[in-house]
């Protein structure tokens, strides 16, 4: 039988503006490119994860959603290694694809970068995020033109229904030049708001 | 050789995204993998890509690169000595 469940707590971040639980907590002049905005926050946050750094632009992105998720959730350390992560974009990891691509278009000047090889991969944030936190709950990665709140609700019921995890980290983490939007929400049996579809969407559309 | 080892510091900070570095930071003797800068695998293989691409240098054996990325210092002779541009 399906389980209602719950929302713990959501982060978004969009326009240079972090929100949580639909508060706005920082918000950045607009003017700021990503990678400054990312970097004033890596710094006011002092995250000390020097590999914050050596991460692609989708994953910076998502790691950040997911560590004010995770502080404004206040989940017990043995809970977040068990989550499961369900996250989609409609990019994928072209933001990325394109830099490395400009490593290999000159026959004269064809130098590959690993660095950039290996975040080729849009799924790979969900790898950084579970690198950071240890989780080692299941995962699912999903491309769709928009954020597909139907798709992620029945993945995320499914594994929690069939006890492959009692939370899951659910989302939308799109980035594609300088333009990008997170959407990270978790779910449970037990937390804050209602879940639904149509609270999801409401609640992503609003906020 | 100093003006190559500071090449080498600034080129491994900004290639390899070592944002909390600075120049004055990186000893010649630092271990550049484990207890020192910390480099990964995937930082080796940028390196290897570096010392092709800035001084045409081909490292083909494995063993060859672990001894050649020793420290800033090991790296800066090997360079002198094998460069090709």
């Amino acid at each position: 039988m399906k389980k209602q469940l719950k929302i713990i707590a959501y982060c978004h971040i969009k326009n240079n503006t972090i929100s949580i639980n639909g508060k706005s907590i920082i918000a950045k002049d607009k003017d700021l490119s990503f990678s400054d905005f990312v970097k004033q926050i890596y710094k006011e946050k002092q995250l000390a994860y020097p590999k914050f750094f050596k991460m692609d632009n989708l994953c910076k992105l998502a790691f950040l959603t997911s560590e004010f998720l995770f502080e404004a959730a206040k989940l017990d350390s043995k809970i977040i290694k068990h989550t499961g992560i369900v996250l989609s974009n409609s990019a994928s990891s072209l933001d990325t694809d394109r830099k490395y691509q400009d490593t290999i278009t000159d026959k004269d000047n064809y130098f590959p970068s690993p660095a950039v090889f290996v975040y080729t991969l849009a799924n790979i944030m969900i790898g950084e995020i579970s690198i950071r936190h240890q989780i080692k709950g299941e995962n699912a990665f999903f491309v769709s033109e928009k954020f597909n709140e139907t798709l992620i609700e029945h993945y995320a019921s499914s594994l929690i229904t069939n006890k492959k995890s009692s939370h899951i980290l659910c989302g939308w983490v799109d980035m594609d030049n300088n333009n990008y939007d997170a959407f990270m929400y978790l779910v449970s049996e037990e937390g804050l708001y209602n879940y639904s579809k149509k609270i999801i969407k409401k609640t992503y559309t609003q906020n | 050789m100093d003006a190559l080892k500071k090449e080498l510091k600034e080129s491994i900070i900004e290639q390899l995204n070592l944002e909390d570095f600075t120049v004055e930071d990186i000893a010649d003797d630092d271990a550049l993998f484990g207890d020192g800068l910390g480099l990964d695998s995937i930082d080796a293989l940028e390196l290897i890509v570096m010392l092709d691409k800035d001084y045409g240098i081909k490292l083909t054996d494995p063993n060859e690169g672990k001894a050649v990325f020793v420290s800033v210092e090991v790296l800066a002779t090997y360079i002198a000595k094998h460069r090709t541009k």
